[in-house]
């Protein structure tokens, strides 16, 4: 079963604010010359932060912000973000995988940004009842 | 140089407590623009059976980030972070993190492979409730360390 897209808008403000929510002030996320000196395209959005736009897709399709038992990611392609007010935009769309014998919900999950998959193999063991 | 795999099962014990702020919750799912009530109000969280707020799923990274960075700094690793990149990460939950809890976490070196003239190495975190031992969430983060060009 599919599950309905969500799209998520990343900006530069957005990455401030993830930056000191979280503790990662790693360069790469705010300034150009830093990114682009270790051969970035250019600032790249944290990829803890599609993962967690990820999870509010997931939490969002399962109904409950504490259904999520595990959740897992690879990340294959930084998110660039350019220095405007658009910034960029990352789709997540789902599909329902079955039960497993705990009765737990799997949940395949892939976010696309430019038309270009920015994680692989993410998964997703939800509750659907507590 | 490769990394030493003989490394793989190294446990860095627990550091400091962790000490989760309610306004810290609140600012983090803020930031990632999660607005479900259990998040952010007291009372929501009660009602759906929780001392206090409710983190996000991946909130945890917050708590990890300083733990883990013994292990990257280990000087027997001898990593060069300016050549690391975030390869996957991993959560297993026995139940989700709330304001008020104080927790500590003892990292493991679960993994080391080389290939490709790339280094792969995960770390896996154990979080804990200080006062009890008892588990509430595993965390694993695997990095890749780009080979010389």
């Amino acid at each position: 079963m599919e599950l309905t897209p969500q799209r998520f808008r990343v900006t530069r403000a957005d990455l401030v604010r993830y930056a000191g929510a979280s503790g990662d002030f790693n360069p790469i996320h705010w300034s150009d010359r830093f990114a682009t000196g270790v051969g970035l395209p250019g600032v790249i959005a944290h990829g803890m932060l599609t993962m967690a736009l990820a999870g509010r897709a997931v939490t969002q399709w399962a109904g409950s912000a504490d259904a999520v038992v595990e959740y897992s990611v690879r990340f294959t392609r930084p998110v660039v973000v350019p220095d405007d007010d658009e910034g960029t935009e990352i789709e997540v769309t789902g599909v329902v995988k079955g039960t497993t014998e705990d009765g737990l919900t799997r949940i395949d999950v892939t976010a696309v940004c430019g038309g270009e998959k920015v994680l692989s193999q993410a998964r997703a063991l939800v509750r659907t009842s507590r | 140089m490769p990394m030493d795999p003989s490394l793989v099962g190294r446990s860095y014990p627990p550091g400091g407590t962790y000490l989760v702020g309610r306004e810290k919750i609140r600012e983090f799912a803020a930031a990632i623009g999660a607005s479900d009530a259990v998040h952010h109000d007291p009372d929501a969280a009660r009602k759906a059976g929780y001392p206090d707020v409710v983190a996000p799923p991946t909130f945890p990274v917050a708590v990890t980030m300083s733990s883990s960075e013994r292990v990257i700094s280990d000087p027997d690793l001898a990593i060069d972070y300016s050549r690391v990149v975030h390869g996957d990460q991993r959560f297993r939950y026995v139940r989700p993190v709330v304001a008020g809890d104080e927790l500590v976490c003892t990292d493991t070196i679960e993994e080391i492979m080389s290939r490709g003239g790339h280094d792969f190495l995960t770390v896996r975190t154990e979080v804990a409730a200080a006062a009890t031992g008892e588990p509430v969430v595993t965390v694993w983060m695997k990095l890749v360390v780009r080979g010389e060009d």
